[in-house]
């Protein structure tokens, strides 16, 4: 196996990108490691990327086809891809540009390149949607019944229909797309983990929804296995088991408040003009109908199963603290009364 | 194919026997049916299948009901509790069984913190030492106590395993037994359960929905099943089964009695309509129960994992299908059950279910309610909505459920794709059932009985 000599990693600017950038440049196997993103890295991004070569390139440019000839890569981890509106900078708009129109260019560009010999691409189990048809669990092969409400699942659906466009013109190149369940770890901050650090957890009324969620560690651990080794293919990566929604929430001692169904989009609305936390309209669906997705091809191909869902979400309550019904105290409630129990009894 | 056979041989003459029966012959007393049943019962087990016809000719529509009573339930239909314990004796061939699985099934135990050396799973809290228990406070059993009492009786009779139980429990039941419902509700409250990829939770289902079912399934409908050795111990299986009762509650009556009435224990995996799934309340319960959605990705994998499966092919035309049309078979969907199991390659086994048609006789469908609602049907019985929420209640009716000998389908598997296969497979499974609830009818002279 030969292993890239460059290696350019997209959107390091952002916490995904930098901590794979700074991995991959770790790695006496790699030979030059070069970051990109329109933005100037800065915080912790910036002292991960001090190993790194960083240029600052917008993606919706051509520029992007000139660097890839200059740097001769040869690996290609495109990670400049947004999750989640930024009312800030741009909204949907400016989201969508650098979702869409960013990998386009990126894409094009690779096609050009003669040194390319394999690309990974950052996708989303958001992909499969969330409804009450779909099977329990998905897996690589199951396709979505209908186009998932969110914005960012029907970028990620463009951006594999590229990606998959993309292996057709280029076959020598292995293209690896990676669905990522949820992020989650003890200092990961996602629209995610604020909502389960809300002092009241709003539910769904009468929906219980099967949940997954990835170790952040995890997740970087299959990208540079992607870059350093050869897996050609779609992969979802997730921890196995699952959760259920109520049941995480008391895992992270918080108190769940139902809300019933067709008030959820206001509820959402409220959320977001209020600042709370911004739902999108597919988080919406997976707070009701819960997404399950089957890893066994990740690791029958990677020989790599990420940790467990359970054990991910209790590093992350561990890290951020628990809520006000810590396992602690409903152990004492529940000492206190069976004493009061006996006390009555005799 | 043997038990298509079989029933193919002497079915034409049974099911003019059962119209003749049901709509001529008065009711027999229900105690009388009973009390032949448990006399013949020896007989009947010592020949099986030469008696029918013997019966048949010598005397009336109630004799002929008994000699299909098999030698598996003799049980009186009253109260199950007493009649299960001198089952022994009459050598019925199920109730040592249960004996057995009581006394040495060391617990399908699935809750590590609580199962305080009980040998039934489904109480965790109030299930320690059983015997000696109610033995001491037989006035105060709860409710929840309750349920597994008759299946205790057999297992203390022959229980080398429970012996040693009671001296250690004796010392303060009670306190155990809180100390034990404590603990798990804090396990629920701190979210220290497992749930699988279906959303099943056993916990749950094994200490709240079963025994809160089985007041319902031992007393109300004093359900009687045939054949549950037919079930698989462990491995894969698809249970298909007709589908009747204006709501889904012979599907949960199922479960029951395959949790209930097999050694193993096993949970039936009941697949459901997506109207199940869509509405609130009632997806999460199904989810936890253990269902899921009926497509073939989600019952191949089910039955991939070794679970064992519960389908109603007929779906919505089964359950929302008028009184008058009972017991007559709906069409088999699209066959897609038989698809999945030729796939795997698992056993299919039919299931007759008699007596959820007269749990809600449909008389009538408001379809202007039920395309506002966005319910596949809105039922109108003879009680329901007159009498509001006590329309509600379900009719008392007596039922039987049949397991069949399992259709092997290991040589079948390459052609999962072929649709002739598929077709006349599905025929023979629907064929089976049809012809095994004329049968069952003919032993069920009166639905109240």
């Amino acid at each position: 196996m030969s292993f890239p000599k460059v290696v350019l990693v997209t959107g390091v600017a952002r916490h995904l990108g930098a901590q794979v950038a700074a991995r991959l440049a770790a790695d006496p196997r790699i030979g030059r490691v070069v970051g990109i993103d329109a933005a100037t890295p800065a915080g912790e991004a910036a002292r991960l990327l001090a190993d790194v070569e960083v240029r600052r390139v917008d993606l919706s440019s051509p520029e992007i086809a000139w660097l890839l000839a200059d740097t001769g890569a040869e690996a290609v981890a495109h990670m400049a891809i947004v999750t989640a509106v930024d009312h800030q900078s741009g909204g949907r708009g400016a989201m969508k540009d650098l979702n869409i129109i960013g990998t386009m260019q990126l894409l094009a560009a690779c096609q050009q390149a003669p040194a390319l010999r394999k690309i990974v691409v950052r996708s989303s189990t958001a992909a499969y949607g969330a409804s009450f048809s779909d099977p329990a669990v998905f897996t690589e092969d199951t396709e979505p019944r209908e186009v998932p409400r969110g914005g960012y699942a029907r970028d990620v659906l463009d951006i594999e229909g590229y990606v998959r466009s993309f292996r057709r013109r280029r076959p020598d190149v292995v293209a690896t797309v990676l669905r990522f369940a949820p992020f989650i770890g003890p200092r990961a901050d996602t629209r995610l983990t604020r909502y389960f650090a809300l002092p009241v957890v709003p539910t769904v009324l009468g929906r219980d929804p099967r949940l997954q969620f990835l170790h952040v560690e995890d997740a970087f651990e299959v990208l540079c296995r992607s870059i350093v080794e050869r897996h050609p293919g779609t992969y979802n990566v997730a921890g196995p088991g699952v959760l259920t929604l109520n049941q995480a929430i008391r895992r992270a001692g918080r108190i769940a408040v139902p809300v019933v169904e067709p008030g959820l989009s206001a509820v959402a609305a409220y959320a977001r003009r209020s600042g709370l936390v911004d739902f999108s309209l597919d988080q919406l669906d997976l707070f009701v109908h819960g997404r399950v997705v089957d890893i066994s091809r990740l690791v029958a191909e990677y020989g790599f199963e990420p940790r467990p869902t359970a054990v991910a979400f209790d590093e992350f309550v561990r890290g951020k603290g628990r809520g006000p019904l810590s396992p602690d105290r409903i152990r004492g409630a529940e000492r206190r009364v069976l004493q009061a129990i006996r006390k009555a009894r005799s | 194919m043997t038990p298509y056979r079989d029933s193919g041989g002497s079915e034409p003459a049974k099911r003019g026997k059962a119209t003749r029966s049901r709509t001529s012959a008065p009711a027999a007393a229900s105690a009388e049916t009973s009390a032949a049943a448990s006399a013949e019962t020896s007989a009947r087990a010592a020949a099986q299948t030469p008696a029918p016809p013997v019966d048949a000719s010598s005397a009336g529509s109630r004799t002929h009901t008994n000699p299909s009573a098999p030698a598996t339930t003799p049980v009186s239909d009253k109260e199950p509790a007493p009649a299960k314990a001198p089952a022994p004796a009459n050598g019925s061939v199920k109730t040592p069984k249960r004996a057995a699985g009581n006394g040495s099934v060391p617990g399908p135990a699935p809750e590590p913190a609580m199962g305080n050396g009980s040998a039934s799973g489904p109480e965790p809290a109030v299930g320690n030492g059983s015997a000696s228990g109610r033995a001491r406070k037989p006035g105060r059993t709860t409710k929840r106590a309750k349920a597994p009492a008759p299946a205790e009786e057999p297992g203390a009779a022959d229980g080398t395993t429970l012996a040693p139980e009671p001296a250690k429990a004796g010392a303060d039941v009670w306190d155990q037994r809180v100390a034990g419902l404590l603990s798990a509700v804090r396990q629920r409250l701190t979210g220290d359960y497992e749930v699988d990829e279906f959303g099943f939770d056993r916990q749950l289902t094994e200490s709240v929905f079963l025994p809160l079912l089985r007041p319902l399934y031992r007393r109300w409908f004093r359900v009687e099943t045939i054949g549950a050795q037919h079930l698989p111990t462990h491995g894969p299986a698809l249970v298909v089964a007709n589908h009747s009762g204006t709501v889904g509650l012979d599907a949960l009556m199922l479960s029951v009695a395959v949790h209930d009435e097999h050694l193993s224990h096993r949970h039936l995996r009941l697949l459901g309509a997506d109207f199940v799934f869509r509405m609130p309340g009632l997806s999460e319960l199904a989810r936890k129960y253990g269902s899921t959605l009926a497509c073939n990705p989600d019952a191949e994998r089910l039955l991939r994992g070794g679970e064992l499966i519960g389908v109603f092919p007929e779906g919505f035309k089964g359950i929302g299908k008028a009184f008058a049309e009972r017991y007559k078979l709906q069409r088999f969907g699209r066959g897609g059950f038989v698809s999945a199991a030729l796939r795997t390659g698992t056993p299919i086994i039919p299931v007759s279910i008699v007596g959820a048609e007269e749990i809600y006789p449909l008389i009538g469908n408001i379809r202007p309610v039920a395309r506002l609602l966005g319910l596949p049907y809105f039922p109108v019985t003879p009680t329901f909505p007159w009498l509001g929420p006590l329309g509600l209640i379900p009719l008392p009716s007596k039922w039987l459920i049949e397991f069949g000998e399992p259709i092997p389908t290991a040589d079948l598997m390459d052609s999962a794709d072929d649709p002739m296969v598929v077709f006349n497979l599905a025929d023979q499974v629907r064929e089976t059932i049809q012809q095994t609830l004329y049968r069952l009818l003919e032993r069920r002279p009166d639905a109240f009985s």
